[in-house]
């Protein structure tokens, strides 16, 4: 029994982890139908700014905020400077970028930050909590790993269906020449967008790095798991993207507990492919399967 | 509801019977019925939200039906694949022309020829397909010169005026030597002198290819059509030789009291 | 014109013997190459050679037929396992030639299940399942018996045969040792690969692939089966995988699953596209590109007076650079860019 739970909540944890994630895949893909293959070291670069920050000044939190804002700064650096040129060249070019940010950019942070391991400290315990005489197998971080996803996706959803830049934002993304006429300023709108989604990774960032070692390619293994997660439910839906990652979560957590540590890889691929085979555009989508 | 003229003794060449589409809760298509016999050109019209566009999807498999068949030289056909209308003798245009951006002229035509092709993936992984390639490339530069636009063959669609790059969808269409030929608002973009020419272009085909199209221009229609079929709001409202149609007071009820002059903005 | 020079020009329009003609001329040049330079340079020639076969086969995939596999990786991943595994026991149970073979033929297979699959899918979720694919490979690897876990196996390249030691020395005076051996076995197999795959290019089928990718919906009005057409795409592809996983295999000595990290199927498909995405000729400068600028950046580096790690990982951020620079100033990689620069002179575009 205990290792069900351990496992289970670890699942949970890790798929809040992968659904942080998803979701700034997912905001990005919304607002400018691209795929931004170089999130994860967007985010490992704004979670070592975080690192020094904390470093210096011995705050987690200011560190936390500090990365969150460069990771604002970062995507709407991005966006304005390299994706804009791109926008409408091919979809495959705009991957090349990104796949060239991300080639760039962990080499980049291996210069200036160093490839050393570094560790990163948490804010909340590390150790299980003790619920009335009980030992739970969760971390006070990981409840704040699950409670932090959760508040970034009831904020997004309530961006995008309650406000008028949530509106917008959708506009300039699924009908750009519309949404001019109309008086939307596209332009602002995408680079809005890929400044929150890289503020969403940036968190995904911090939110693994806690307790744990950073290095340059510590985030890696999240960009293929949240990308699947993010397909899995779905790129068009916040909350697919969510559920997407905690099954996947759930999933490979019970997989490495139970079966094989190296097997999570081949399951993680057997659910996406399962997946895809029968709802083509992930699980909340409405996409049609391609005639074939 | 005019009852459909029937001046055809022989099996029609292609039939729809009772189609009916339903798109949520709007019911686009309803019990809808026409025939093209063979060596002919059938016109649809309506208003726009007739449903033209639906059921010319429909008669090429795009879409399916919630009712109704589909007759192929009488015999009922099931669900087509668009991949299959080559096979059967049927080729269609695309309202946006569709034209291959990165591939020349001739190509963007040889691939519609790929149904004459014999040359299977062995014999081009060894390059051994050059008398076959030789005889695509005839074949297609002979329908681009019927349609008098042979000189563009080695060019990239991209720069091509839109005359000519309507005429090159054409070309690829007809360079499988369809039976039946359907046109997609064919004359849209088209200046008088070339909407002549086309109309032209498909009476000289009736000798081997009937032709349906789905047309917004009166005169195009009104001059090249055998027969015409009208829809409003999904049903046909009559059916005719385009004179029939003309005098219908139906039909002009439709267009809000009288037939459209040409220049009217699809 | 004199006859003789009428009679050529007309053979040079035949694709097939225009690329035969080329693919001579380039094993005739590789074999004096080869036979002039060191085995550290001819592995790295090696090197370049197996990335091309791969880069070739990606540029039909991605370039020709539009479908982006990021895992490509993978399919190296099963060829070269196949060949370590079939070269363990010393002396393979049929000649060298066999075993490249049955690599090729064991990566199609996989490759044809992956390609009816993908042939389903739309493009960004062609892009994750083939990612996930360029992980559970690998570790796949990891986790079967018989296949060395992590350290991987090694690969003891067969000896040098007799009559091709003694054939090479006599057109080149050069002896061939096991790592030049190599070299000239990758560069006869990119040879014949190219020239295949230029037939393909050029063929029927190429022009089907190129009108789907442009396309698909008016491709399959004017009579394409797109399915059929993206699958065949697939195998070819990784069929060209298969060969360059099984010369890696050789190239390497090893083969394990950290030599098989997404970085690999990632720097193949940048590798396309900085040459020029849907060209060979791209794909092999792409490859050339891959192969020698690393170490000319960190050379660079270290004589800009960096320490050896530092310098070492100037080379994927020059890399990267040079990604981003390449789609937003010359989109169409170099030979695209050149192609385009001749099509405007001669009016065609």
């Amino acid at each position: 029994m205990q290792q069900f739970m351990t496992t289970l909540l670890g699942g949970l944890t890790l798929g809040a982890v992968y659904a942080s994630f998803a979701l700034a895949l997912c905001l990005i893909w919304r607002s400018t139908r691209v795929v931004n293959f170089a999130q994860a070291p967007m985010a490992m670069v704004t979670t070592y700014v975080g690192l020094e920050v904390i470093e210096a000044t011995g705050s987690y939190w200011l560190g936390f905020a500090v990365a969150l804002a460069a990771g604002f700064v970062l995507g709407a650096l991005v966006e304005r400077l390299l994706v804009r040129h791109v926008e409408g060249a091919g979809d495959l070019n705009i991957v090349i970028l990104t796949l060239g940010l991300f080639v760039a950019l962990h080499g980049l942070a291996a210069l200036v930050f160093g490839s050393d391991y570094r560790s990163f400290p948490a804010p909340f315990g590390l150790k299980g909590l003790h619920v009335g005489g009980h030992n739970v197998a969760i971390t006070p971080f990981g409840v704040f790993t699950i409670v932090a996803v959760g508040i970034v996706l009831v904020l997004l959803v309530l961006l995008f269906r309650s406000t008028d830049v949530g509106l917008r934002m959708r506009a300039a993304a699924f009908s750009p020449e519309v949404a001019r006429l109309l008086g939307v300023r596209v332009g602002a709108m995408l680079t809005l967008g890929w400044a929150l989604a890289a503020v969403v990774g940036s968190l995904a960032g911090l939110l693994i790095a806690g307790g744990n070692l950073v290095f340059p390619q510590y985030m890696d293994s999240v960009v293929v798991y949240g990308f699947v997660a993010a397909v899995l439910g779905g790129l068009d839906s916040p909350v697919g993207s969510v559920v997407g990652g905690l099954i996947l979560g759930l999933v490979l957590s019970f997989v490495s507990g139970y079966v094989a540590g190296d097997l999570v890889p081949v399951t993680a691929l057997i659910v996406l492919v399962g997946v895809l085979l029968v709802r083509p555009g992930g699980l909340f989508s409405h996409v049609a399967e391609r005639r074939v | 509801m005019a009852q459909p003229v029937s001046t055809k003794a022989a099996e029609p060449l292609f039939a729809a019977r009772g189609v009916s589409v339903r798109f949520g809760g709007v019911q686009a298509l309803s019990q809808v019925s026409l025939e093209v016999a063979p060596h002919e050109v059938l016109g649809v019209i309506g208003p726009n939200g007739a449903g033209k566009t639906t059921l010319f999807n429909v008669l090429c498999g795009f879409a399916v039906p919630d009712e109704g068949e589909l007759a192929w030289e009488g015999r009922p056909l099931g669900r087509v694949r668009p991949s299959q209308l080559a096979g059967l003798g049927m080729a269609r245009t695309l309202q946006g022309l569709g034209l291959f951006d990165r591939m020349t002229v001739l190509e963007n035509v040889m691939v519609g020829a790929d149904h004459h092709a014999r040359a299977g993936f062995w014999t081009g992984l060894f390059g051994l397909g050059h008398r076959d390639e030789a005889r695509l490339v005839e074949r297609s530069r002979a329908v681009l010169a019927r349609l008098g636009v042979e000189d563009y063959a080695e060019r990239m669609p991209g720069g091509l005026p839109y005359g000519v790059r309507k005429k090159v969808a054409l070309a690829r269409a007809l360079v499988s030597e369809p039976r039946l030929l359907l046109l997609d608002e064919p004359a849209s973009g088209l200046s008088p002198h070339e909407m002549e020419e086309l109309g032209g272009v498909v009476r000289d085909l009736t000798a081997t290819t009937a032709t349906l199209l789905v047309e917004h221009h009166m005169d195009l229609v009104m001059s090249v059509c055998d027969h015409v079929t009208v829809l409003d709001f999904g049903r046909v409202i009559a059916s005719g030789t385009p004179a029939q149609v003309q005098d219908d007071p139906a039909v002009t009820a439709a267009y809000l009291g009288t037939p459209v002059a040409d220049g009217e903005v699809s | 014109m004199s006859t003789l020079a009428v009679r050529s020009a007309a053979l040079w329009r035949v694709p097939l013997l225009r690329h035969v003609v080329l693919g001579l001329v380039g094993l005739t040049v590789m074999l004096f190459v080869l036979g002039s330079l060191s085995p550290f340079r001819d592995a790295q020639l090696a090197t370049m050679a197996y990335l091309a076969i791969a880069a070739g086969g990606l540029t039909v995939l991605t370039g020709f037929s539009g479908q982006l596999s990021l895992g490509h990786g993978a399919f190296l991943a099963v060829g070269a396992y196949t060949t370590a595994v079939l070269l363990e026991d010393g002396d393979p149970p049929f000649p060298l030639v066999g075993v490249m073979v049955a690599a090729v033929v064991v990566t199609v297979a996989v490759g044809a299940v992956v390609g009816i699959a993908a042939a389903r899918l739309h493009g960004p979720y062609v892009a994750g399942a083939t990612l996930a694919l360029a992980v559970a490979v690998p570790s796949l690897a990891r986790y079967l018996d018989g296949l060395g876990q992590e350290q991987g196996l090694h690969v003891r390249v067969p000896d040098v045969p007799t009559w091709f030691d003694d054939t090479v020395w006599m057109i080149t005076g050069a002896d061939v040792d096991p790592t030049s051996y190599v070299a000239y076995l990758g560069w006869t197999a990119l040879v014949v690969t190219y020239v295949l795959l230029a037939n393909l290019m050029r063929s029927r089928v190429g022009r089907t692939w190129r009108a789907l990718s442009n396309d698909d919906v008016a491709a399959e009005i004017a009579g394409v089966r797109l399915g059929r057409a993206r699958v065949l795409a697939f195998v070819v592809s990784t069929a060209a995988a298969g060969l360059a996983g099984s010369l890696m295999a050789m190239a390497v000595r090893v083969t394990s699953p950290s030599g098989f990290s997404v970085d690999l199927s990632v720097t193949l498909l940048s590798a396309i596209v900085l040459g020029g995405l849907g060209t060979l000729s791209g794909a092999l400068i792409g490859s050339a590109l891959l192969t020698f600028l690393p170490q000319a950046v960190t050379s660079w580096g270290t004589s800009a007076g960096l320490s050896d790690v530092r310098a070492a990982e100037l080379a994927p951020v020059a890399y990267g650079l040079i990604m981003i620079a390449v789609v937003l100033l010359a989109p169409a990689g170099i030979v695209g860019s050149l192609r385009r620069v001749w099509w405007r002179r001669r009016g065609i575009a």
